[in-house]
């Protein structure tokens, strides 16, 4: 059983205790505390440096000393603090990056509120009880033989063909019979190859239909799209080592990813409001009545500050970019506000609860409209936003590079 | 018999001293053991569900963090149902501690804030520092008995004067 060390400042007081064990326990791991002695605690706070004026921090700081000193056997660490505590936030990253630099531990962090369930753990859990389970199959680097990728998203299904570590064959459909769908995608991402489904040495699946794909395909990889789309990103962007961040502002939710090595170690997903979707974007470009792959050239041209737009609602911000318009607005000026309106929301509410580290790697259908990528890094003080080639793909490409280490079905 | 809350809200040192000079302790360890041995209850090790840090919304508004109300719901009512108050402040980890700065910068004040007799000590150092504070702790409880009891006898005193008027009445 995966042993998944809980360092928090005090899950028990959140009441939400249970619930940290009820996600291990779904993916077959088990919380444990690292025990150790009063001494240790000032001894092991002393040597860190950091100087946090809560017990329960210092404790933390202790734990942390001892797995990477090896006093605690653990596989995997889960970092939890209170969110909007500004101190178990500071403590919550440094331990974290004190763990990360010395050892090869993975380590997830997640800041909690009373109202956190299982549910939203699991993920979280499924990518740290993966990471322990699949480290040989994440070290891989390179895609080698002929595999397949499918991601099958809740908007969009996407599959891709590698051959030597290449992407030789891409399929993009709507997803609405999610079967259907991948043989669609697949039809599109073989042709023109030569190749069939015969000739695949490996299928790997991610997404949300990942589990029902996976046992129709009989794939050899069925993985849950965080530590999957994270290695596509890395892999596509050639940022196999050290860290980053990878930004996927989705059709319906987002998804914001701090990645070590290759490895992700921190999450958050956001998805309460349409106005921080691809879906407000859409509906942008239907309102000014241009294709959505014109919307991004049509922001680069416009100012946003042109554009009056009050509400980040995606009904209210439709009307006020209406309003815009007919005051005799330009289209690139609404398109622009459209664009800086969803980048600052997605930094308002989801990037600034993460650690961000550069580079930031954009990826997903959204990555592709130029205006977005701009305001993004302009919302970010004007960091570098890397989007590699095939970004709308991520996820299927980290499936097909990661199954590509499993051997060939031919041979089974 | 006096009520008085502590600081660390867990500290047994404390507690014992108190209940010594036949006080009673509002320690953390008989709130938290009343919520373990609830049957109705499942969420170990302390059966805080998610319902306490809500219930902490009476002492700390809901931008507080999770932590700080759910340790607030507990020590809260302790606060609440003080007499008087002893404070040592910069202990250690083993003379007792809730593991959160900010519930104790909230706790400290509320039992500041509430007007009761209170007695506020730095954790001693040395031999002597320790003779002193436990020296000290004593006097006040001392000064708490004697102040109860003139209350107890003037409340008595009341008593038969209210007894006296319903019987002239």
């Amino acid at each position: 059983m995966v042993k998944i060390a809980l360092i928090s400042c005090g899950t028990e007081y959140s009441g939400i205790q249970k619930e940290i064990e009820k996600a291990a326990t779904t993916f077959g791991a088990e919380i444990i505390i690292p025990e150790i002695d009063l001494e240790y605690i000032d001894e092991a706070y002393e040597k860190f440096g950091f100087s946090a004026q809560s017990s329960s921090l210092k404790l933390m700081i202790a734990r942390a000393m001892s797995i990477v000193e090896g006093k605690s056997k653990t596989d995997a660490v889960f970092i939890a603090t209170c969110f909007r505590c500004a101190e178990g936030a500071l403590v919550r990253n440094e331990v974290r990056r004190f763990i990360q630099e010395n050892t090869r531990i993975p380590v997830v962090t997640y800041s909690f509120t009373e109202r956190t369930k299982a549910d939203e753990l699991f993920i979280r859990m499924e990518a740290l009880a993966t990471t322990v389970a699949r480290r040989s199959i994440l070290a891989r680097e390179k895609q080698e033989g002929l595999t397949l990728g499918v991601d099958s998203g809740s908007t969009t299904t996407k599959v891709v063909l590698m051959e030597n570590n290449k992407v030789i064959g891409t399929g993009w459909t709507a997803t609405k019979d999610i079967l259907g769908s991948v043989a669609k995608g697949a039809d599109e991402a073989f042709e023109g190859t030569g190749y069939s489904m015969d000739d695949i040495d490996g299928i790997g699946t991610t997404g949300y239909g990942r589990l029902t794909i996976g046992r129709e395909l009989k794939a050899e990889l069925i993985q849950e799209e965080l530590s999957v789309n994270a290695k596509g990103a890395v892999y596509l962007s050639g940022h196999q080592k050290g860290e980053a961040t990878v930004l996927d502002i989705g059709g319906m939710d987002n998804k914001v990813i701090t990645v070590n090595n290759g490895i992700p170690d921190n999450f958050t997903m956001g998805g309460i409001c349409a106005g921080a979707s691809g879906r407000f974007l859409d509906m942008t470009s239907r309102r000014l009545d241009v294709d959505i792959t014109e919307l991004g050239p049509l922001a680069m041209k416009g100012d946003y500050k042109k554009a009056m737009l009050n509400s980040y609602c995606i009904v209210f911000g439709i009307q006020d970019l209406v309003t815009t318009l007919a005051a005799g607005g330009s289209k690139e000026d609404v398109a622009a506000a459209a664009c800086h309106s969803v980048a600052e929301q997605v930094y308002e509410q989801q990037l600034q609860e993460i650690d961000i580290r550069e580079p930031l790697i954009q990826v997903g259908g959204t990555s592709l409209i130029s205006g977005l990528v701009k305001a993004v890094s302009e919302t970010l003080g004007g960091i570098d936003v890397v989007v590699p080639e095939y970004s709308q793909h991520i996820g299927a490409v980290g499936a097909a590079l990661l199954v590509s280490g499993m051997g060939k079905r031919q041979e089974k | 018999m006096v009520k008085v809350a502590i600081f660390p809200p867990n500290s047994l040192i404390l507690a014992d001293l108190i209940e010594r000079k036949g006080h009673e302790a509002l320690a953390l360890q008989k709130a938290i053991r009343q919520k373990v041995k609830d049957p109705d209850i499942d969420s170990p090790p302390m059966n805080i569900t998610e319902e306490d840090p809500i219930k902490g919304l009476k002492y700390a508004a809901i931008e507080v963090p999770s932590g700080v109300r759910g340790r607030m719901s507990i020590i809260g009512p302790l606060l609440d149902e003080a007499e008087a108050a002893i404070i040592v402040d910069d202990a250690p980890f083993g003379f007792g501690c809730i593991g959160c700065a900010r519930t104790n910068e909230l706790a400290i004040f509320y039992l500041r804030k509430g007007g009761v007799p209170t007695l506020e000590l730095i954790y001693p150092k040395t031999k002597d520092e320790t003779t002193d504070m436990v020296n000290k702790i004593n006097t006040f409880l001392d000064s708490l008995s004697l102040s109860n009891d003139s209350n107890e006898e003037k409340n008595a005193k009341n008593g038969e004067n209210d007894v006296k008027e319903e019987n002239n009445g």
